[in-house]
This record gives C-alpha cells, sequence and structure tokens, in this order.
C-alpha cells in the first residue's frame, strides 16, 4: 500500500469505528461496538508497526493531506510529519490504547453507557493521533483542544454524579488557562515567522535567537523566550504543571481505563511531546528552558508527596502520574528530549500497568477504592497482584526494569545539566526517587498483603472529604464474609501483555533512544550551550553497565530506602504512620489540603469571577447603561413612549405594514410624476 | 445562470411568499399557511445556491449586478450586487428562515399566518440590506427590517415583550437617524449620487469622515450591538419567541457589522484608522465585560444572549486590525455565530417548549431524559466555546492570531475568552444537561422528535463542516477582502 494511505489509515481507522459506535449507540449491540472500535485501533496499531519499519528504514514524510484555510498571505494546512518521534508517539498510543479497549469490555460490562465508551475512547484515540501526527501548530492545537474535548467527556462519564460533572467542568477550565497562553504563543509563531509549519518554523528558528519584541514598559524581551513560555503555558495545562495542576487528580471520577489510557500514559504527556516536538525553538532559549526544569523540579517533588497521604488506590496512582510527569519536565529544561520521550514511553506501560491493576482490584473489591479497606488481596487476585508488583518496581527505578533505565537517565542528566535551576531540580528529582518508593510500596503493601481488611460490611473511615460523595452514591464494596475474586481474561490480558514491555522496553530501547541516531534530526540539541546529553553520551557503556553500576547508586538506596521504609510503617508498626500523622498535624492538614490550591482557586478565581460578573452586570448594565442612560431618556421622551403604547393593541402590525408599504409605493409615484 | 435576476427572486420571493401565507388568513387554515411558509422559504434559499456555484472567487468586485432606476429625479437606483462579503450572508439569511420556520411548526398556534409571513417577509428585507448598493434602497431595507422584528417581538413575545420591543425600537431608531443624516451629507456631497460605489470613490476632508464615521457608528453599533449600546438584546431575545431568537442573533446582528464593511471603513477610511484604537477598545470591552456578565446568567436565553454580544466583540475587533486574516476571521466569526448562536436558541427553545421555563435552576439531569438532544446541545455549546473542528473555533482562531501580530496585548485580552467563553457555556451546560433528574418536570421530558432532530442535525452538519473544512468560506472572500484592504489603505483626504 501506498504510505501516504497507510498514515491516513492510522487516524482514520479509530475514527470510523467511534463514529459507528457513537452514532448508533443505541441501536447497535454490544459486541458491534466493541468489536468496530477493537478493530479500528487494531488497525492503527498494525499500520503504526509498519510505518515504525519504513521510517527505521530511513523514510521521513512531511507532506499536505489539505488545505484547511488560506487568509491573507498565511495558509493553514491539514498534514503529517512522519519521523521517528511521531511514531515512537504512535506505537504507544496505539498500543495502549488498545489495550485499554480490550480490558473496557470487561471493566464496563454492567454499565448502561457500554456503546457510547467505546466511542469516547476510540474518538480520543483518533484524536491523539491527530496531535501527534501533526506538521504543523495549526492541527496540534486541533488535536490538543480535541483530546481535551474528549477528555471532558470521559470524566463526566457518569454524568449523574456531582463530583465527576464539577471534575470534567475543572478539567476543561484549567486546561483552557493552559490553551490561553499556547494560542498566544502559537500566534507569536505565525506573527514573527509567517507561517504555522513545522517545518518552515524550525527552518528560520536560528535566523530569531536575538530577536527581541517590546511586550511590557521600555524592556526589551526575547522573542523566542515569550513564544517558548507561553507554549510551555499549554504545556502545563495538559501535562498538569503546577499550578495548573489541580484537574488531574479529580478526574479520576472518570472510569478506570480512561484514566490509564487519557490521564497517564497519552493525553498528559502531550505536553511533553510539544516541547520535545519544539526542541528547535526551546534549544535557543535558556531562560525558557530554567522555567521549564523549575516548573517541573516542584511538580516531580512536592506532587510525590501527595500521593503519600490519599487512600484513594486511583488518587494515589494519579499523584503518582503527576510527579512522574514533572520528571520528564525536568528532561525537557535539561534539553534531554529523548530522555524526555523515553521515560514518556516507559512510563506509558507501567503505568496503565498501575491503573488498569488498580481497575482491576477495584473490581475484585466491588467498587471499593479505598486502600483501608483492602489487604491480602495477593491471594485471591495472583494476576493482578504479581503485575501490580511489575509495575511498582518499574515505577520506583528497580535495575533492569524499563523504569529504571528512564529515570536513572533522567537525573543523570539534571545533574550534567548546567542552566540556572538545575541544581535545585537535581536536588528534587534525587528525593523524588525516596518518596516514589515510599507512596508506591505504602499502596502495594497495603492492597495486596497483610491483614485482610474487606468484608466487614461498613466503612468507618470516611474522613478523606474527596470521595465522600462518590462513595454515598457509587459505593459498594464486599458484603461481610464475601471474598475478592480474580478478573476475566479480558480485564487480566491487557495486564499481562503491559507488563512485558514494563520489564523489558527500557532494556532494549535505551540504546538507539538515547544514544543512537534514532532521533537524528527529529530533535534538535544545541550541544555547546546545554551539553548535558552529550556527556550522558560518554558516560554510558551499554544498558547491562549502566544497570549494575546503578546497584551501587545513591538513587538506587534512596528507592530501596523508601520500600523498606513503607514495609515498616504499614506492615510493622502501623502505628507509627499514626502517630506521626498526629505529631505533625499542621503538615498533614497542608498535605491533606492539597496545598490549598483548590481553596485557592475556588475563592479567587471561580468566586473572584462570579462577583466580578454580578457588579458588571447589576452595576454597570442594570444600574448605569439601563437605569440612567437608556430610561432616562425614554421618559425624557415620554410622549415618543405614549404614542407607542397606543399602538399595542393587536393591530399594531397592520398598520405598520400598512405604512411602510404605503410609504414607498406613495414615495415612488409621487415624486416620479412630479 | 446569470440571466436570471438572482438577487432580485432572492428578496421578493420570500417577501410575496409571505404575503401569500398572509392569505391564508385565520388560524383556521394553519396547516397551509405553514406548508406554504416551508415551500417558500425553501425556494428562497434555492434561488441563493447559484450565487455560490456561479460565484467568480477572483473578482472582487460587485457580482449579479441589477440596475434600474428607481426614483430618477434624485437619482435614486434599484441597484443591487453582491460581492465576497455580503454573498454568504445572503445564503445564511435564506437558510435560517428554513430552520426557523421549521421550529415554529409545532409551537406557535395562535395567528400562525401571520407568524410566517413576518419571518418571510423579513428574510426577504435582509436579504435586500446584503444586496442593496444604492444609498436608499439600502436604507429603506435597513428600516423595514425592523418592522417585523419588532412585530415578532410585540406580538408572540413573552410577558415583558412591550418593555423590549420598545426598547429596541427606540435604541435602533436613535441610531438611524443619524445614519440617514449621514447618507443625505454624501448624496449631496458626491454630486447628487445614492450609489455606494461612487461614495467609496468620493475624497472627503478628515473632518467630514470623522462625522461620518461617528454617524455611522451610532448606528451599527446598537445594531451589533456594540458595548455600552448592547442592553436592548438581553430584553429583547427573553422576550422574543425562538424563531426571533434564531434570526435576531443569526441575522440582525450581522446587519451592523456589515455595514461597518461596507459604509465606515470604505467611505471614511482616513477616519478609521485614526478612531480604529476606540473601537478596538469597545471591542475587547465587550469580549471580557460582557463574558464575565454571562457567567453569572440565571436566564439561559440571557445568557447566550450575552454570549452573542461577546461574540459580535470579535467580529469588530478583527474589522479594526486591517489584515486580511482579522477581516476573514471576523466575517467567518459572523457565519459560524449564525449558526451556533441559532442552534444555540433553537436548543433552548426545544426545552422551553416543554418545560415553560429559562431558568437555569428549573432544570438539571436533562441529559437522563433526552439523550440525543443532550449530545447536539453538547456540540453547539462546544461550538460556542470555541472548540477546534467546529466553526465557532475558526473565526476565534484567526482573529486572535491576527491580533497578535496587531498588538500583543490586544490579542492577550481578547484571548481571555477562550477560558470565559468556555466558562459561562460549560457551567450552564452542566446545571442544565447533567446531574442527576432534578425535578418531576424533568423527569416527564421527552426526547426530541424527528422535526427538532432535522432541524438541528442540520444546523451541526453546518457547524462541523465549517470546523473541518472552512476553505471553500474563505476562498469566497479573498479578492473582495484584499480590495477593501487596498482601497482603505489609500487615504481619501485631498
Amino acid at each position: 500500500m501506498e504510505m501516504k494511505n497507510l498514515y491516513l489509515l492510522v487516524p482514520l481507522a479509530p475514527l470510523i469505528g467511534a463514529l459507528i459506535a457513537g452514532l448508533f449507540c443505541r441501536v447497535i449491540p454490544r459486541w458491534l461496538a466493541h468489536t468496530v472500535t477493537i478493530a479500528g485501533v487494531a488497525i492503527a496499531f498494525a499500520a503504526s508497526v509498519m510505518i515504525f519499519q519504513d521510517v527505521q528504514a530511513g523514510h521521513v514524510f512531511n507532506g499536505t493531506a489539505y488545505s484547511w484555510l488560506t487568509s491573507g498571505d498565511y495558509k493553514f494546512e491539514v498534514g503529517f510529519l512522519i519521523d521517528s518521534l511521531t511514531v515512537t508517539m504512535m506505537l504507544v498510543v496505539t498500543f495502549v490504547s488498545l489495550m485499554v479497549h480490550i480490558y473496557t469490555i470487561g471493566y464496563m460490562h454492567d454499565d448502561p453507557g457500554y456503546n457510547r465508551f467505546f466511542s469516547y475512547i476510540s474518538l480520543f484515540t483518533f484524536s491523539m493521533l491527530m496531535l501527534v501526527m501533526s506538521n504543523n501548530f495549526m492541527q496540534l492545537f486541533f488535536g490538543w483542544e480535541a483530546v481535551g474535548l474528549v477528555s471532558y467527556l470521559l470524566i463526566g462519564f457518569w454524568y449523574t454524579r456531582p463530583t465527576a460533572i464539577y471534575a470534567n467542568l475543572k478539567a476543561f477550565l484549567v486546561n483552557r488557562v493552559g490553551d490561553f497562553g499556547f494560542i498566544l504563543g502559537i500566534g507569536l509563531i505565525l506573527a514573527h515567522f509567517g507561517s504555522l509549519d513545522y517545518a518552515t518554523v524550525f527552518k528560520k528558528a536560528p535566523e530569531f535567537a536575538a530577536a527581541t519584541i517590546n511586550i511590557w514598559g521600555t524592556a526589551d524581551w526575547s522573542l523566542l523566550t515569550v513564544t517558548c513560555i507561553c507554549l510551555f503555558i499549554g504545556a502545563m495545562g495538559k501535562s498538569a504543571q503546577v499550578p495548573l495542576h489541580v484537574w488531574l487528580p479529580d478526574s479520576m471520577e472518570g472510569p478506570t481505563p480512561i484514566s490509564a489510557l487519557i490521564h497517564a500514559a497519552t493525553m498528559v504527556t502531550a505536553g511533553i511531546f510539544m516541547v520535545s516536538r519544539m526542541s528547535p525553538l526551546f534549544e535557543l532559549s535558556t531562560t525558557a528552558l530554567s522555567f521549564v526544569i523549575v516548573i517541573g523540579a516542584i511538580t516531580a517533588l512536592f506532587m510525590g508527596f501527595l500521593g503519600i497521604i490519599q487512600n484513594d488506590i486511583k488518587r494515589v496512582v494519579a499523584y503518582s502520574t503527576l510527579s512522574q510527569l514533572g520528571y520528564m519536565t525536568v528532561a525537557l529544561g535539561a534539553s534531554a528530549y529523548s530522555v524526555a520521550i523515553f521515560h514518556l514511553m516507559t512510563h506509558a506501560f507501567f503505568k496503565a500497568l498501575l491503573f488498569l491493576a488498580a481497575g482491576s482490584v477495584i473490581i475484585g473489591m466491588h467498587h471499593d477504592q479505598d486502600i483501608r479497606n483492602m489487604g491480602g488481596l495477593r491471594k485471591y487476585m495472583p494476576i493482578t497482584w504479581i503485575t501490580s508488583l511489575v509495575g511498582s518496581l518499574a515505577l520506583i527505578g528497580t535495575p533492569f526494569l524499563s523504569g529504571f533505565y528512564s529515570k536513572d537517565s533522567i537525573i543523570e542528566a539534571v545533574q550534567l545539566a548546567h542552566i540556572p535551576g538545575s541544581t535545585f531540580a537535581y536536588y528534587c528529582v534525587l528525593a523524588g526517587v525516596f518518596v516514589t518508593a515510599f507512596y508506591s510500596f505504602r499502596m502495594y503493601f497495603l492492597v495486596f498483603h497483610g491483614e485482610e481488611r474487606f468484608g466487614k460490611g461498613h466503612h468507618d473511615h470516611h474522613d478523606d472529604h474527596d470521595d465522600e460523595e462518590a462513595s454515598a452514591d457509587h459505593h459498594h464494596g464486599l458484603a461481610p464474609g464475601e471474598k475478592p475474586h480474580e478478573t476475566p481474561w479480558v480485564v487480566w490480558l491487557p495486564l499481562v501483555l503491559l507488563a512485558i514491555p514494563s520489564v523489558a522496553i527500557g532494556y532494549l530501547t535505551i540504546q538507539p533512544m538515547l544514544y543512537g541516531d534514532f532521533f537524528q534530526g527529529a530533535i534538535v540539541i544545541d550541544a555547546e550551550a546545554h551539553p548535558a546529553m552529550h556527556h550522558l553520551a560518554e558516560e554510558f557503556h551499554g544498558a547491562v553497565a549502566m544497570g549494575i553500576h546503578a546497584l551501587t547508586s545513591l538513587p538506587f538506596f534512596l528507592a530501596l530506602a523508601g520500600v523498606v521504609l513503607a514495609w515498616f510503617f504499614y506492615m510493622k508498626r502501623p502505628d507509627i504512620p499514626a502517630a506521626i500523622q498526629r505529631k505533625f498535624s499542621g503538615l498533614y492538614t497542608l498535605l491533606d489540603n492539597k496545598y490549598y490550591f483548590d481553596r485557592f482557586n475556588e475563592i479567587v478565581f471561580a468566586g473572584g469571577a462570579r462577583l466580578l460578573g454580578k457588579g458588571l452586570w447589576k452595576g454597570g448594565d442594570v444600574g448605569v447603561i439601563d437605569g440612567v442612560i437608556i430610561n432616562g431618556s425614554a421618559r425624557l421622551v415620554g410622549f415618543v413612549a405614549n404614542i407607542t403604547r397606543l399602538f399595542q393593541t393587536g393591530y399594531m402590525y397592520h398598520y405598520a405594514f400598512m405604512m411602510i408599504i404605503g410609504l414607498v409605493v406613495l414615495m415612488s409615484i409621487w415624486i416620479n410624476r412630479a | 445562470m446569470s440571466s436570471y435576476p438572482l438577487l432580485s427572486l432572492a428578496i421578493w420571493i420570500p417577501i410575496f411568499a409571505g404575503l401569500i401565507v398572509l392569505l391564508t388568513g385565520s388560524d383556521r387554515n394553519a396547516p397551509l399557511a405553514r406548508g406554504l411558509a416551508l415551500l417558500g422559504a425553501v425556494l428562497g434559499f434555492v434561488v441563493t445556491i447559484p450565487l455560490w456555484m456561479g460565484f467568480n472567487i477572483s473578482n472582487g468586485g460587485m457580482q449579479f449586478v441589477e440596475v434600474t432606476s428607481w426614483i430618477p429625479r434624485f437619482s435614486i437606483n434599484y441597484h443591487l450586487g453582491v460581492d465576497g462579503i455580503s454573498m454568504l450572508f445572503v445564503l445564511l439569511n435564506s437558510f435560517i428562515t428554513i430552520t426557523v420556520v421549521l421550529a415554529g411548526w409545532q409551537v406557535i398556534e395562535e395567528k400562525v399566518a401571520q407568524y410566517n409571513a413576518a419571518f418571510l417577509i423579513m428574510s426577504g428585507l435582509m436579504n435586500g440590506i446584503f444586496c442593496a448598493l444604492d444609498g436608499v434602497l439600502f436604507y429603506v431595507f435597513f428600516e423595514a427590517s425592523l418592522i417585523p422584528l419588532y412585530l415578532i417581538i410585540g406580538v408572540w413575545g413573552g410577558p415583558n415583550r412591550v418593555y423590549a420591543a420598545f426598547k429596541f425600537f427606540l435604541y435602533t431608531l436613535a441610531g438611524s437617524l443619524l445614519f440617514l443624516i449621514a447618507l443625505i451629507y454624501l448624496f449631496v456631497q458626491s454630486g447628487y449620487s445614492f450609489s455606494i460605489l461612487d461614495w467609496h470613490q468620493l475624497p472627503l476632508p478628515m473632518n467630514a469622515q470623522i462625522w461620518l464615521f461617528l454617524a455611522f457608528l451610532v448606528a451599527f453599533a446598537v445594531k451589533v450591538p456594540m458595548w455600552p449600546v448592547h442592553t436592548w438584546l438581553p430584553d429583547a431575545h427573553v422576550e422574543a419567541p425562538t424563531g426571533g431568537s434564531v434570526v435576531l442573533a443569526a441575522i440582525a446582528l450581522k446587519l451592523g457589522a456589515y455595514g461597518f464593511l461596507r459604509f465606515s471603513l470604505p467611505i471614511a477610511p482616513d477616519a478609521s484608522h485614526h478612531l480604529s484604537g476606540f473601537v478596538i477598545t469597545l471591542s475587547l470591552i465587550a469580549v471580557v465585560y460582557i463574558g464575565f456578565v454571562a457567567l453569572v446568567q440565571q436566564d439561559m436565553k440571557k445568557l447566550v444572549a450575552y454570549s452573542s454580544i461577546s461574540h459580535m466583540g470579535f467580529v469588530t475587533l478583527g474589522f479594526f486590525m486591517f489584515s486580511a486574516i482579522g477581516i476573514e476571521g471576523a466575517l467567518i466569526q459572523m457565519i459560524s455565530h449564525g449558526f451556533v448562536s441559532g442552534a444555540m436558541f433553537l436548543c433552548i427553545g426545544v426545552m422551553y417548549d416543554r418545560m415553560h421555563s429559562r431558568q437555569i435552576a428549573d432544570y438539571g439531569g436533562v441529559v437522563n431524559t433526552m439523550p440525543k438532544f443532550a449530545a447536539l446541545f453538547m456540540l453547539f455549546a462546544m461550538a460556542n466555546s470555541g472548540l477546534p473542528a467546529t466553526s465557532g473555533f475558526v473565526g476565534e482562531f484567526m482573529v486572535i492570531l491576527g491580533a497578535v501580530k496587531f498588538n500583543f496585548w490586544v490579542a492577550f485580552i481578547a484571548a481571555t475568552t477562550m477560558i470565559v467563553g468556555a466558562a459561562y457555556t460549560l457551567w450552564m451546560y452542566k446545571r442544565v444537561i447533567f446531574g442527576d433528574v432534578a425535578n418531576d418536570h424533568v423527569a416527564e421530558l421527552k426526547d426530541i422528535n424527528a422535526r427538532e432532530f432535522f432541524v438541528l442535525a442540520l444546523l451541526a452538519a453546518c457547524v462541523l463542516w465549517m470546523g473541518v473544512y472552512p476553505l471553500p468560506f474563505t476562498d469566497v472572500m479573498h479578492a473582495s477582502v484584499n480590495d477593501l484592504l487596498q482601497h482603505v489603505a489609500n487615504s481619501k483626504i485631498k
């Protein structure tokens, strides 16, 4: 088949599946809905594999599918750029999506919105593919907002739950704040480069390295710094970086399969992908990179802390995702774009695995998500247990597993970076290793080991205000004496299939992705200004050596310490964390309130906007404009009002029609005759 | 094809159809009146299709021109023509008329003939506005179109219709008087010509241009409406029947904006440049101030009315940046707004017909009983929030992009609509559609019937088409917009 048709097939196959399942969701049977959507995604995956081989053979494609719009000298097109970066994302997206599609058959088995759900996740796959395959900023933005829309629809999938429809609105609006920056960045590109085509813009970028614009006062700002920061604000929204991270934990209101697909593996990494794609621009602004690295470091560490105190199984994984996204962002700031993409890929596998495993636990627990009600599940759900263990070990960076290769590379790259903020970032990511290991294994031990706390019939500790409402109407839990059970094969098979790359993909691909020429041409690094990757390559002596060397390195001991401490605290001496919580109640309250970001936004932004709206409406529109000016003039011309009032008899329209028709006819005749 | 007087047909077919519908008289013949009205509306739309098919996109001047002497003594001509700026509005208007007739099908039970006749006649008159190239002809159409609209609000409107209709009338009357004076001034200055195209070429001193510009501004700003002369619109919308709101939002608001391009910019280019900062400031106030006002509305129609004002702020902003992307973006925004706001009002009408309430607080959980409706309403809500792949995105995107080049902070303020616009639209959607069934009335709701589905699906198709493939729309505009920009770039001060 012609390659160009293959490129088109990748996004269109899931789209067609989504349209069939969506438009006819009320008439077609369930098996048809999941068959067409799974077939669509499977085709996309198979085509992506073929395209991957073609790209490996050295064929990069950059071309237009159709012309979307032209205006003045500007041309906006829909087109594809297929290079190694794109194809990596395509493989990750289609593979994880395929796993999630299969898993959904089991997870949504009893849901009345079964067909609709399949339609949404296929539509998401289409949007995400359009985003990563784009060859221009317009289509990037198109995909960017489209994945936001599907995320909105899916978070609010259970639309009768008040928490879900609050969370989806919040997610959409916070993302819009990011998009606000993003579109200004795109505007700056168009205004100065005269094109939104990647190739054109990147080619011209070096000419603009010293360009300045006047934004504020008399100071001149570097054009590329302003542009890159604007673009990065978009990434902060989509990839949930502090302070635009607030939507991601709440997004857990959506069904678990989409938490895995959208809010862990793919959509939230769109920002990481975007910055990597823009590497020719970001490389020209060290200031912007410093901004990126600091934001990433804050996210990586401080969101990790929040994972420690969560009791909802999905929220632990969600904060872990936030923290890992921070790691990727730090890698971007250190100019280690390929490392960021590498971590994006390994993370997609093991985090999707962890989420799907959490979903499997939730099924086994009959929709009880509180880890305090679990314990000892390994006996009842062996496959879920083993795969969760694999995922957790990969996440904390156990040597030779995939997460190790990517995370350790990030830490080393940051250590070797010299831009302002990199030292701070280094300590953040290092401390983050301990925190990650601690919260991951806290959850692991509480769920799979220790005393069996389920089936008690009542759940007496619901001090967690977040899931209170959700638990009120959607909390089933196990009946007294009931035992959890392993989930059907459609649920555990994707776990196993995701566990394999979680173990092996890092070992297999680190050499070509980071140190080979895989990303040649797709990612640009100014080796003189930002030599981290260059030094990293000098220190790399193969994947095996890296793993062995790590056994004596600091991150390994930090991770080990985290695991041991989690075991000691939650298996041996559960009284200690309780005592710490009492002793440091101030700190606990701060964490429990998630640093008060939500409270602040609720009062200042949401409340402020409503107050402003009320003030402008009642004061401006009703008070001044209508009250003083309009009604004032109306009283002045009161006699006009009186006459008009006479017309309110029901015959008014007769009069008016007669008037206008008569006037025109009379004027024409009379004037012409005279 | 062009041997037929297409523009005259587009104007007079709906008007005569309206008169015939009037002849059916009392409500005993209501089914006949409806059928004839639909026939007239469809026929009116069909004759506009050749305008699109036969349009020469490389010609920036007037096409399908018709000139006949009307009142020779004052050299007033029956002079019609469309260019790339006006042609699309003739189609939009004729198309919207069909949806309006269908929307009132089972809803309007009283004075059916008169109701449908008013819409048809208004449709013809509005086509006249977009086609008229003679000042007096334009003025006659411009003023005459007020009357059916005034009647629609005043006769078929809500409980407070008298106040609303009167407010609407007063506002526009103030504007049109100044407009008339400006026309007479131009008539005298141009050596007794009422040809708008002649006026475009007329040299004028700066002083005169400024006065003319201000006179036009008052007339058009009321129609757009621009802040601070916008307060008639929410009242008019709230009181108007659904069809009235649709026409008001989809077409009537475009008349003012169209006036800027046909009169203000080409006749007073120097004053337009001179006062562009002023207009842009008003536009930005409209975008932001009105956005926040929309956020706190309790009445759905008021909310969408305010959202219309905010969206029209983008239109005037786009015009006065004097760039191709700005003006074309604004024109796209106008057409898109015709589809989207029309659809939004139809959606509210669908709910109002069942619940007899427009208060957000009376709803909740409508999706449980009306899933098909909820899906379509979601699409329009997203289009109203400017989501890509819907028409609402295209114009906003172009205007914001153009604004960055014009001035970063103008773009910055304009782009806040991305957040505020999504906030008011989706917050309303959430409270009305999502959630558990809020009360017994919602529990008894019936999903949309085939007629309602057809009307909304038709608009949905337009919204998506324009979002996915807007090229045909801008292709039509290029030549005329370029001519306009070149014209405006040259000073008329001699």
